[in-house]
């Protein structure tokens, strides 16, 4: 029974990771940039919410009115001012610029916040499960963050597949150059897609506050673990996305059950395992006719 | 050097040094003296340990320079092999009772012999996801280390082998020997990057795609440079170790000896030998002048970072070198009319 209950946690905790996951997925797909500021930007999304809702008192959730539309700004702003200009000196500097990004935002955080732990709380959510009969039983605010990261997914899945900018987005991902000619503005469209990113990253590092303690340095593992999502759902595919959040959520939970400090250590090796046997992911995109 | 030759039909000199280098050489020289022959009693122990820090931020900058800078792999996970270095050389000389600077030097083969099959699990990824795959790998080697009973677990291991020293002594072997490991990688870099491979790698830092047209084995060159710069990274955690007398796994496979290593090549200048040993003295000033700062000074370095790669690609050395028309350590060919 411990098992089954640990792979029910483990794809509780997977759906948050998804939903991590989700923006670094977007980001490389529209425009080839790995992003190394995605966690840290995550980890300041937490942080700004718990200033919203300690400064104001509001209910953790209407925190999201504001820091989400506060980070899409910002993901435009980034984009047009940082890394477009990046994108023009080839591939290594948007990496260096992203990563000099992730030194500022986490040891700024750290000079504002300081280095303690903090959570934001959100009463009797944190706590309230529903018993599935016997030991098993799934915590309501986990199953939210599940169904809040499969909504996700799949709204900008429909975005990019049915709406006219996200058509514009995968013809700019096929071709750049024949879109520049179609008429296609490509820096507003990357700012656009990095703001949807952003959106995304803030509303999952709002939930990451909810549900667990944080500090400035936190981003760093956000950063990976959203990373081996992608990988092991396979580069591209937002799905993909989804199943390697859920794999990676299993694997740590399973790992944890054999020996708590195993946890992590497991998700790592079923990413190497995935990278050694099948490098593509469990999900590779399907180019759509 | 043997290699100024005449190219008759166009009376076109080829050669590869050039006063200034000639100068530079010199100029490398007597400072390589100076540090060998009269620093260590000029100035106290504590400058010497902290200089001992410098020698293993130019190894640093050196070995991540030749990944990102010429083979196009941008890393953030030398940390692995930092602590791999640092471990190795620690257990080494504790269990066998070997000298700890033979330890060093098996640290450095230990991570080459770690890095080559890494290289094949980690070539499959490219650019950015590459870069967070090293870190991955990492952070493998840290919590398997801390998972080790016999490597001390989560609270590392302490280097016996200076028991009983005298620390004037032990600072001034560890301090002569970071020099010279310093110069050896400097050095082995240089000729590295005279040599065929080096051609090949100079190609594939400008355009990979033409270079493997022009018959780069690419892979091969990538594969070369990631041992090489991972055993160094071995060499500088072994001196990290030795300097500290120990290691434990949160601080010697910490990710910010990463983030010394890029804004120590970017601020210095990517893709050439002076810019690293440049960027590794500055960096190592601001450490020394702004560390009571806290998190502002890696506030400011992260600033600094960004504005370097999208005002001054090549760094503090390409504003110098007026973008390679000046070379200290010369690598290419230079044709000149007599």
């Amino acid at each position: 029974m411990a098992w089954v209950n640990a792979v029910v946690q483990g794809l509780l905790l997977g759906g948050s990771y998804a939903l991590l996951a989700c923006g670094l997925s977007l980001m490389f797909g529209v425009m080839r940039l790995v992003n190394l500021a995605h966690g840290a930007l995550a980890v300041a999304a937490a942080y700004v919410a718990m200033s919203v809702v300690d400064g104001t008192g509001v209910p953790a959730f209407l925190s999201l009115l504001v820091v989400v539309p506060l980070f899409a700004v910002a993901g435009y702003a980034l984009q047009r001012g940082l890394f477009n200009r990046a994108l023009g000196f080839g591939e290594l500097s948007p990496l260096l610029v992203s990563f000099g990004l992730a030194v500022i935002v986490s040891n700024g955080l750290q000079q504002v916040y300081s280095s303690d732990s903090r959570s934001i709380g959100i009463g009797e959510l944190a706590t309230a499960s529903i018993r599935l009969g016997g030991d098993l039983s799934i915590g309501v605010f986990s199953l939210i963050t599940l169904a809040v990261g499969v909504v996700v997914i799949a709204g900008v899945q429909l975005f990019l597949a049915r709406t006219r900018t996200g058509r514009a987005m995968r013809a700019t991902r096929d071709d750049g150059e024949a879109a520049r000619l179609m008429g296609i503005d490509d820096g507003h469209l990357y700012a656009v897609a990095t703001a949807i990113a952003l959106g995304t990253v803030a509303l999952a590092g709002v939930f990451l506050g909810m549900s667990t303690q944080f500090t400035p340095g936190y981003g760093d593992l956000v950063l990976i673990f959203a990373f081996e999502a992608v990988i092991i759902g396979g580069l591209g595919s937002l799905w993909g996305t989804l199943l390697g959040g859920l794999v990676l959520g299993v694997a740590q939970t399973v790992g944890a059950q054999v020996d708590p400090a195993y946890g992590v250590l497991a998700g790592h090796l079923v990413f190497l395992a995935v990278l050694l046997l099948k490098p593509s992911g469990l999900l590779p995109k399907v180019v759509p006719a | 050097m043997n290699d100024t030759r005449t190219v008759e039909p166009v009376g076109l000199h080829v050669r590869r040094n050039s006063p200034t280098s000639r100068i530079a050489a010199l100029g490398f020289l007597a400072a390589v003296l100076v540090l060998a022959l009269v620093v260590p009693y000029a100035v106290s122990l504590g400058t010497l340990i902290n200089l001992v820090g410098l020698f293993t931020l130019i190894i640093l900058g050196t070995t991540w320079n030749l990944l990102a800078g010429y083979g196009g792999l941008i890393s953030i996970g030398q940390q692995g092999f930092i602590g791999a270095g640092g471990y190795a050389c620690v257990y080494l000389a504790n269990e066998t009772g070997m000298n700890p600077f033979a330890g060093l030097l098996l640290a450095a083969l230990v991570c080459a012999a770690l890095a080559y099959p890494t290289s094949f699990l980690l070539f499959r990824l490219v650019g950015g996801y590459f870069a967070i795959g090293t870190w991955v790998v990492a952070e493998v080697f840290r919590l398997v280390t801390s998972q080790l009973s016999p490597l001390g677990g989560g609270s590392g291991m302490t280097l016996t082998a200076y028991r009983g020293v005298d620390q004037p002594t032990r600072v001034g072997q560890v301090y002569w020997v970071a020099l010279a490991m310093a110069v050896v990688v400097v050095l082995a870099t240089w000729l590295l990057m005279r040599s065929r491979w080096g051609l090949g790698l100079t190609a594939l830092r400008d355009d990979d795609v033409a270079a493997a047209g022009l018959g780069v084995a690419v892979r091969r060159s990538q594969r070369i440079v990631y041992v090489a710069a991972s055993a160094g990274a071995g060499l500088a955690g072994a001196l990290i170790a030795i300097n500290g007398l120990g290691v434990t796994p949160g601080s010697i496979f910490s990710v910010s000896y990463t983030a010394s290593m890029i804004f120590i090549v970017v601020i210095g200048g990517i893709g050439s030998i002076e810019g690293p040993i440049i960027g590794a003295v500055v960096f190592y000033v601001l450490q020394q002048q702004l560390q009571d700062q806290g998190v502002w000074y890696l506030i400011v370095l992260g600033v600094v970072a960004i504005v370097a790669v999208l005002a001054a690609p090549r760094g503090l050395w390409g504003l110098i070198s007026r973008n390679g028309r000046v070379e200290f350590f010369p690598v290419g060919h230079r044709a000149e009319t007599r």
